[in-house]
């Protein structure tokens, strides 16, 4: 079946064929940035604009290397220092970078929805980097890979999700794009940082972290933002270490060979200890390694139409 | 100058009347309803396999003037009320400056006045500036024409400012309306907490919100001794809570608008800023809960919350949108068409709780068209089904979720004061 994508907006309505198109462009990808000469002319002369309106460090280089590594002219602006905080909208921005022959419209907002209002105003395919607590899909399809790449296949996996699931879209995306792939999601962190109906979403809830880990083939944690303590979400950052932190003991309830991933930045010693962050079962710095190279995959996958 | 209504249905719940009738309107009154009138000098509407109603009164409106007269004047929003066959509407106070004061009473009802459309009573604010600090100068507000109190869009925090509210209004006999939103439990929300928001990733407004505040009303009514109207009843909890206050005597009133008995969180799916509003779209047993409260008494009235948005207020990301709906053009055929004609109260029944009930709760002597009484008529037609197009709605804002809906009850005629504003479906002037 011939299929039609102009925008990357969220795992939600990407298919099970989709996934594994971009998964297997990746590997091609990942060949790249293991040779000396690391360019490509997947995109050359093509622009990428990424437009950040939330910080970000791994993300947005993430996607300027790999729009670098295929040819691509790449530009970035965030949200000091532009007309953005001049009070243009979104729309208005999105469009103006649009004009500029801009091919590819990386976006990121703390507004969820956003990249999903500015992709029928511009012809450039717009890749949503992160909205809001809405989606992370780029995210969610690196870890995908990752996992696939360990593993084979995640089809039967128990991928265990422990934190901030309620203002997670890294979250949200794992969870779509880890059910359309056969695996079986298990949440588990403090209830106040659970999302109402979270099993609507096709997640199963779990009492304790170590329920959720228990002969997991995947821990995954997620970044704590502080300020959710401030709220009143959680009394101390102790009382969550000491209950939803991920440290060995809690890793070997899980499967002796279950891969331990983390989205980043870590909050060493908090989400995670540094021993499990350094240990044999960690993935994160492959995680980072094959986001540059989904990235690549995304971005070329859609310059060609978005057609598998 | 006179208007005969011929043959039409005429249902005048306050009198007890449903039949078919005619009507006789003289100099602004109505002179005379029965059968087989004849006049020779008046302009004749032949209402035939039509209904013929008191004309609606909307107890809660926002009309945007002054302050805001780019989202809609009070030329344009009593144009947009009747067209919707409303002839009364009661607005509300948060204007700029704030209708806290006698002059912007005085000046919306000069606007009304000379705009000529339908009749405006303005609601003052509870409290100055709608701050929730200080008690506005009530017996000004009344004595400049205000019919009721509210600081809707910015509910009284306070729970002793609301129990003084009460008390004070109360000697002025103004009525109390409360917008009940607790704000430390909204928590920055923006659509209903349920398995939508999180699907959206949208920040959830619990229930609780509207509930923890319609439970103190009941609590300080009781408490005071005099009555509250709740506004905007979107919850099954506050429905259950109302119905069991009424039951036992607490004096409280309450209303809710079309869209919580039309439409569910499902609307907001695709980020769809149209179904943003406050208190927001619930899920679908709080609507089955209003419609039953509506069918059982519980819900005095149905209102529209008028809440006409610029295009840019709401071409925008959901969190930054702009809350609320035009509703005056889609009051009665979403009434019609979803109460109604799927049985759950009668026509008559919705005449109450449109024209009748919301008079009385505001004490302004409308919903009636017995002789004698002026004549502010609504004529309307429930058997031909017509489609909702936002862009032709004379409201100065197409902000709302039922463009292209399928509906009964278009409004031929509305009369006010013996004018008729609306003919054949349309302004007169």
């Amino acid at each position: 079946m011939l299929k039609q994508r102009k925008d990357l907006l969220g795992l939600k309505d990407l298919s099970k064929e989709e996934i594994i198109h971009i998964i297997n462009t990746a590997k091609e990808m990942k060949a790249v940035l293991g040779q000396d000469f690391k360019k490509t002319n997947h995109l050359q002369g093509k622009t990428v604009v990424s437009l950040f309106y939330e910080n970000s460090t791994r993300t947005r280089l993430s996607f300027e290397l790999a729009a670098k590594y295929m040819g691509a002219n790449a530009a970035n602006i965030s949200a000091s220092g532009s007309s953005i905080q001049k009070g243009e909208t979104v729309i208005d921005t999105a469009r103006t970078i649009d004009a500029m022959a801009t091919d590819i419209l990386i976006m990121r907002t703390n507004m969820s929805g956003a990249p999903h209002l500015i992709a029928p105003h511009v012809k450039a395919s717009v890749i949503n980097a992160g909205d809001g607590m809405n989606e992370h899909p780029t995210q969610a399809l690196l870890d995908l890979y990752t996992m696939i790449e360990k593993r084979g296949d995640v089809s039967g996996f128990k991928v265990a999700i422990i934190g901030d699931v309620a203002h997670s879209r890294v979250a949200r995306s794992n969870i779509y794009g880890l059910t359309k792939l056969g695996a079986k999601v298990y949440v588990a962190g403090p209830s106040t940082l659970m999302p109402y109906g979270i099993e609507s979403l096709g997640a199963t809830k779990c009492g304790s972290v170590g329920e959720a880990v228990a002969d997991a083939d995947v821990v995954m944690g997620l970044r704590l933002q502080l300020e959710r303590q401030k709220r009143g979400l959680f009394p101390t950052i102790r009382e969550y270490c000491n209950f939803f932190g991920i440290d060995d003991d809690c890793l070997k309830l899980a499967k002796k060979d279950a891969l331990l991933m983390h989205p980043g930045p870590v909050n060493r010693g908090y989400e995670l200890t540094s021993s499990v962050i350094d240990g044999k079962q960690s993935v994160i710095d492959e995680q980072v390694t094959n986001g540059v190279a989904i990235r690549m995959a995304i971005m070329y996958w859609l310059s060609q139409g978005g057609v598998i | 100058m006179k208007i005969l209504i011929k043959e039409g249905r005429v249902i005048d719940p306050a009198n007890n009347i449903d039949k078919i009738a005619d009507i006789l309107i003289s100099d602004g009154i109505i002179e005379k309803v029965s059968e087989n009138i004849t006049a020779n000098d008046a302009e004749v509407i032949n209402a035939k396999g039509k209904i013929v109603a008191p004309g609606l009164v909307d107890m809660h409106c926002h009309l945007r003037e002054p302050g805001f007269e780019y989202k809609e004047t009070i030329e344009t929003g009593t144009q947009s009320a009747a067209m919707g066959g409303i002839t009364s509407v009661a607005c509300m106070p948060n204007t700029n400056p704030v209708t806290d004061n006698a002059a912007v009473v005085g000046f919306i009802l000069a606007q009304a006045q000379k705009a000529g459309n339908v009749n405006v009573y303005p609601i003052g604010a509870i409290s100055k500036g709608l701050n929730g600090q200080e008690l506005s100068e009530m017996g000004e507000l009344k004595k400049a024409g205000a019919v009721a109190v509210s600081d809707d869009g910015k509910p009284v925090q306070s729970a002793v400012l609301m129990r003084h509210a009460m008390e004070y209004a109360a000697m002025f006999d103004l009525p109390v309306i409360s917008h009940c939103e607790e704000m430390s439990l909204v928590d920055d929300g923006y659509m209903n907490e349920g398995n939508m928001s999180t699907y959206l990733g949208l920040r959830g407004i619990t229930r609780a919100a509207e509930e923890v505040m319609v439970s103190r009303e009941i609590i300080l009514a009781q408490t005071t001794n005099t009555p509250v109207h709740i506004a905007h009843v979107s919850t099954k909890g506050s429905v259950e809570l109302v119905r069991h206050a009424k039951a036992q005597g607490v004096r409280v009133t309450c209303e809710t608008c079309p869209h919580y008995f039309t439409l569910t969180d499902k609307a907001v799916d695709g980020f769809n800023t149209n179904a943003k509003m406050n208190p927001p779209l619930r899920e679908q047993e709080d609507v089955d809960a209003v419609i039953a409260g509506i069918a059982d008494g519980t819900i005095d009235a149905i209102a529209t919350d008028h809440a006409p948005h610029h295009v840019d207020e709401k071409n925008c990301e959901f969190g930054y949108a702009a809350n609320g709906i035009v509703g005056f053009e889609t009051l009665l055929p979403l009434t019609v068409t979803y109460l109604v004609k799927t049985g759950k109260i009668s026509i008559n029944e919705a005449i109450k709780k449109m024209s009748v009930n919301p008079s009385g709760i505001l004490k302004i002597n409308k919903g009636t068209i017995k002789a004698g009484d002026a004549a502010d008529i609504v004529i309307f037609d429930t058997e031909n089904q017509y489609t909702i197009d936002v862009d032709k709605f004379v409201s100065k804002s197409k902000n709302s979720p039922y463009n292209g809906f399928e509906v009964y009850g278009k409004v031929e005629y509305t009369i006010v004061n013996g004018k008729i504003i609306v003919k054949q479906g349309r302004m007169s002037k």
